[in-house]
């Protein structure tokens, strides 16, 4: 018996959900084509999943429950100038936390990938930039001001807004899907700030002209966010996200191979 | 590196998860107070066996440990709830029967969404959570609710359903189950 023909839905959803091998993705690619029943299926568990993850159905931890722990384990947070009423108690911590880590995290991430890593003492001026700008983009409505999934869309909207036209790429067919633009400012440079969306993460990669030379990608955490770092292209980049690191790091190798 | 301050393995390893431990702790319990009660001990506990995690991903981890301080806090706290039961896993294969010609789902209202899916039995729920919601591999939930992975793919296969014949359903009269 053809294998293609027969109605699997238990495999349709595995399909839809990324949990099949190759050999079986392509037998359920091949029943999608000839199968409705089977395709609403796959379509409707789509749409599902995207409304999930568009919904706000995430709940993020509160600054309390981080005081708690913090509290339970001794650790005293240094007082220091609120960057936003907002979030001002949260953030002062984060940013006690962000300087104890970076020392912390010297060691265990030196990768596979030679990357190297950011001292204490060789911060970035645009690192505190670039940390606030990624938390005030996940705050509602401050993800995108032009969002599409459109790379065609995205770039001239950075047209006469940009003194640059940034590249703009869309990895959705690996996973990195684009989901819009924005301008943001780090130190007295107007950037492009490209937002990516991989499963419910988001990712923001920024971008500006740089006379710097060609530098490998630097790696960093800061305030539980990974953050990469690399020159090409005269342009310099910075991808932040509170995905994985590897995550990060496969986005990162996608934007390198296509500058 | 093997630092003994347990504040750097906190802010090291289990830092970057306590949204993920937090948000299933919310779920489970259902309300923000017993939610911040349970991710605070479960962190605390998890950092207490740190050196044991032998895996390859932490956050599939931690929440074993977030479900686990949860479910001794609930039989402490309200035990009448932990009888919930599941008749439909008894009844053999999940019917996964989607209706071609029903309509498609764009226009659902997210709310509807929202409170069809904290409406949904517990055990859907999390399964349905740690996939959309954290990305867990099926392996991987299997591991976390201790259940088969067929058993992952049907309450999976349930919870969707359900919330699908929720958000198909027109929005003033929504009909729900018996679960609803």
């Amino acid at each position: 018996m053809d294998r293609a023909s027969e109605c699997r839905p238990e495999l349709v959803q595995a399909y839809a959900d990324a949990q099949l091998s190759v050999t079986q993705s392509l037998e359920v690619e091949r029943h999608l084509e000839s199968c409705a029943r089977c395709s609403a299926l796959y379509a409707n568990q789509k749409a599902l999943s995207k409304l999930i993850g568009q919904s706000s159905l995430y709940h993020r931890a509160p600054a309390a429950l981080l005081d708690r722990i913090e509290a339970e384990l001794g650790i005293e947070a240094p007082p220091s100038a609120p960057i936003r009423a907002a979030r001002r108690s949260r953030e002062s911590l984060w940013r006690a936390i962000g300087v104890a880590a970076s020392a912390a995290f010297l060691i265990v991430l030196i990768g596979a990938f030679g990357i190297r890593l950011y001292g204490p003492g060789a911060e970035d001026p645009a690192m505190h930039d670039i940390v606030a700008n990624h938390i005030r983009s996940l705050m509602p409505n401050h993800l995108a001001d032009v969002a599409s999934s459109d790379q065609h869309t995205v770039k001239p909207w950075f047209n006469g807004k940009l003194n640059f036209s940034p590249p703009v790429r869309d990895f959705a067919q690996q996973g990195f899907a684009l989901t819009g633009g924005r301008i943001d400012v780090v130190g007295d440079q107007a950037v492009a700030a490209l937002v990516y969306r991989h499963n419910k993460h988001y990712i923001n990669l920024f971008l500006w002209p740089s006379s710097r030379g060609a530098a490998p990608p630097r790696t960093a955490i800061r305030r539980g966010y990974n953050i990469i770092h690399w020159t090409q292209s005269g342009t310099d980049y910075w991808a932040i996200s509170d995905i994985s690191r590897d995550g990060l790091e496969t986005f990162v190798s996608l934007c390198r191979a296509s500058p | 590196m093997s630092s003994r301050d347990p504040g750097a393995r906190f802010r090291s390893l289990l830092l970057p998860h306590l949204d993920a431990a937090y948000n299933y702790a919310r779920w489970l319990a259902g309300n923000d107070h017993d939610a911040q009660d349970v991710a605070h001990d479960a962190v605390l506990r998890a950092l207490e066996y740190l050196d044991g995690f032998k895996g390859e991903r932490i956050r599939p981890w931690l929440l074993t440990i977030v479900r686990n301080t949860f479910y001794t806090w609930l039989k402490k706290q309200r035990p009448v709830e932990l009888v919930e039961s599941f008749e439909e896993e008894t009844h053999g294969a999940p019917d996964y029967g989607s209706d071609p010609q029903a309509a498609a789902l764009r226009n659902a209202d997210l709310r509807a969404l929202a409170a069809a899916i904290e409406k949904l039995p517990r055990e859907y729920r999390e399964a349905l959570l740690l996939r959309e919601l954290e990305d867990l591999s099926y392996q991987e939930i299997a591991v976390v609710l201790e259940i088969p992975l067929g058993t992952v793919m049907s309450r999976l296969a349930r919870a969707r359903k359900r919330l699908e014949e929720v958000l198909r359903a027109p929005a003033p009269e929504r009909k729900y189950g018996s679960r609803f």
